[in-house]
């Protein structure tokens, strides 16, 4: 596809797609890398790294693996991240669509709803409603896309704005097209590459507050998670500083595989448009 | 016969706090299957008034009745039907498609929208439109950035006589074209329209092109009409300031003697 072409022909682009591509593998194959649960006791506590062939970054205070729970941690991290940004962006570009095709007092009460939530910081939001529902991987998930779609709402709002008043829309009503198919075949697809570069933003950001919420014991306890693990060896950070370095090393790479991703991305979808 | 009259048409547009109005008490019939020429300088009204004729903007005040009936009244689902009979080409050959378009899908929604034919005779449609325009059956498989702009729009003429209008709308719809395709089109225009029995409404402020596909001219001045008449009347013997201001910026190509030139310096 020559979409993807463009998209490797960006130095930025090359790279993230081969950290996100590694990063997918290893969260596909995390049972096969390491079977078992990552959160069982395995072998004595406080192993440091780089000292025990079987575990190679060493264990924890429990004498869990800290390998299998970063490997593991990849699959909570990213299922987190695309899903929050997947819901974020949905409910984004639906709001965005009405209130731009809609106009009047419909676009004025959603953009209302926008601001609303917009005016309180994103990670607050996702903290008060996990406290309040209770934590599992798909209510971090909606409390995460709760505080990240008003920005792409914005963005598509303004994208249908502007093509709205294209001549390609002109016709399209001229020709006795339904309102629907109008907004859902003429203007949605060409709303959507700014969107879509801001996705990856939307990634990059849940995969951190996803990690925050562990961090502060707000995620699902029943998975590991790179915040959690973090979390954990906060306590022993000056005897044992690796049991948080490493888990925050996996959360660096991602962020910014992610980000080049969205850097190629946006590169990719500009030199697309003539 | 009338096949559509405007009545009183008025519109004005307040941006910034300025009330400019676009249309101020226009009156004018179109007959059946023939052309009226609609010219005027930029900012004249003329486009203001095609876009209220084709519903993609409401008037102020003002009634037009098209086929003996109420077309400003029109709402809905029956104004999306009856669309099927005032089609329009657009100037901006670019801009009129969607550019994820293909020739196929761009003549096919029209075709799917109002049951012209049934689908499975759809295909054939297609390649007998483009075929009527003057482009070969291949092109149907072609995204619509792949096709130069003298083409994109015999593709618009064709998606506009798909719906098998009485009346099509042409807003500067030959200005972007250079000067050979032009003269092309506007065969294919009149060839279209003596076969078809369509009536124009031809949105120009260029009169050379006017004179070549009108039957009468109406002239425009900021948002007034203020003359109009058969085509040959108007050109020669203009009675309007507008009108013969419209007249003196038809380019005329002038050759100068290279001996006179000489001479001069």
């Amino acid at each position: 596809m020559k979409f993807i072409r463009n998209l490797i022909r960006t130095p930025e682009g090359t790279v993230g797609l081969c950290i996100l591509a590694i990063l997918a593998l290893i969260a596909i194959l995390a049972p096969v890398l390491s079977p078992g649960d990552p959160l069982h006791i395995a072998g004595r506590a406080l192993l440091p790294p780089f000292s025990d062939p079987s575990f190679p970054l060493g264990t924890d205070r429990l004498g869990r693996d800290v390998m299998a729970g970063i490997i593991h941690g990849t699959r909570t991290s990213l299922l987190v991240g695309i899903a929050a940004a997947l819901a974020a962006i949905t409910i984004g570009l639906c709001v965005g669509l009405t209130a731009g095709f809609a106009g009047g007092l419909i676009d004025e009460a959603l953009m209302r709803l926008v601001d609303a939530f917009q005016i309180v910081p994103g990670f607050l939001l996702a903290l008060a409603f996990v406290s309040v529902v209770g934590a599992s991987v798909p209510i971090v998930v909606l409390a995460i896309a709760l505080g990240a779609w008003p920005n792409p709402a914005r963005l598509t709002r303004v994208q249908v704005l502007s093509i709205k008043e294209r001549d390609y829309v002109a016709s399209a009503r001229v020709i006795g097209m339904h309102p629907v198919e109008i907004a859902l075949k003429e203007i949605l697809p060409n709303a959507l590459p700014p969107v879509l570069a801001l996705s990856a933003i939307i990634v990059a950001a849940a995969i951190l507050t996803e990690a925050a919420l562990s961090f502060l014991g707000l995620g699902d306890p029943n998975t590991v998670t790179w915040g959690s693990m973090i979390a954990e060896g906060r306590n022993i950070l000056r005897s044992s500083p690796f049991l948080s370095v490493f888990p925050g090393i996996a959360l660096v790479i991602t962020v910014v595989g992610v980000y080049l991703f969205s850097e190629g991305l946006t590169k990719a979808l500009a030199g697309r448009r003539i | 016969m009338t096949l559509l009259s405007i009545e009183n048409l008025s519109k004005h547009f307040s941006s910034g706090g300025r009330d400019i109005a676009a249309l101020k008490d226009v009156s004018l019939t179109i007959a059946d299957g023939k052309t009226l020429g609609l010219a005027g300088a930029s900012g004249s009204g003329k486009s203001t008034l095609a876009r209220i004729l084709m519903r993609l903007i409401p008037p102020d005040a003002g009634t037009v009745r098209f086929e003996d009936e109420d077309w400003l009244t029109l709402s809905g689902s029956e104004l999306r039907r009856r669309r099927a009979k005032i089609q329009m080409v657009f100037q901006d050959v670019l801009g009129a498609f969607n550019p994820r378009a293909t020739v196929a899908s761009v003549l096919g929604d029209p075709l799917r929208i109002h049951a012209i034919v049934p689908k499975a005779e759809r295909p054939k449609e297609i390649v007998a439109l483009l075929d009527r325009v003057g482009l070969p059956a291949s092109y149907v498989a072609r995204s619509i950035r792949e096709v130069s702009g003298g083409q994109r729009q015999r593709i618009a003429i064709a998606r506009a006589i798909a719906t098998r209008p009485s009346l099509i709308v042409f807003d500067e719809a030959v200005s972007a074209l250079d000067v050979s395709i032009r003269g092309k089109i506007l065969e294919l225009l009149v060839e279209l329209q003596e076969e078809r029995g369509i009536a124009y409404l031809f949105v120009s402020h260029d009169l050379a092109v006017l004179r070549a596909v009108s039957h009468r001219i109406a002239v425009m001045d900021a948002g007034r009409l203020i003359e109009s008449g058969p085509a040959d009347q108007v050109i020669e013997n203009p009675q309007s300031q507008a009108a013969r201001a419209l007249i003196a910026a038809v380019p005329r190509l002038v050759i100068k003697p290279t001996r006179d030139s000489v001479h001069d310096t």
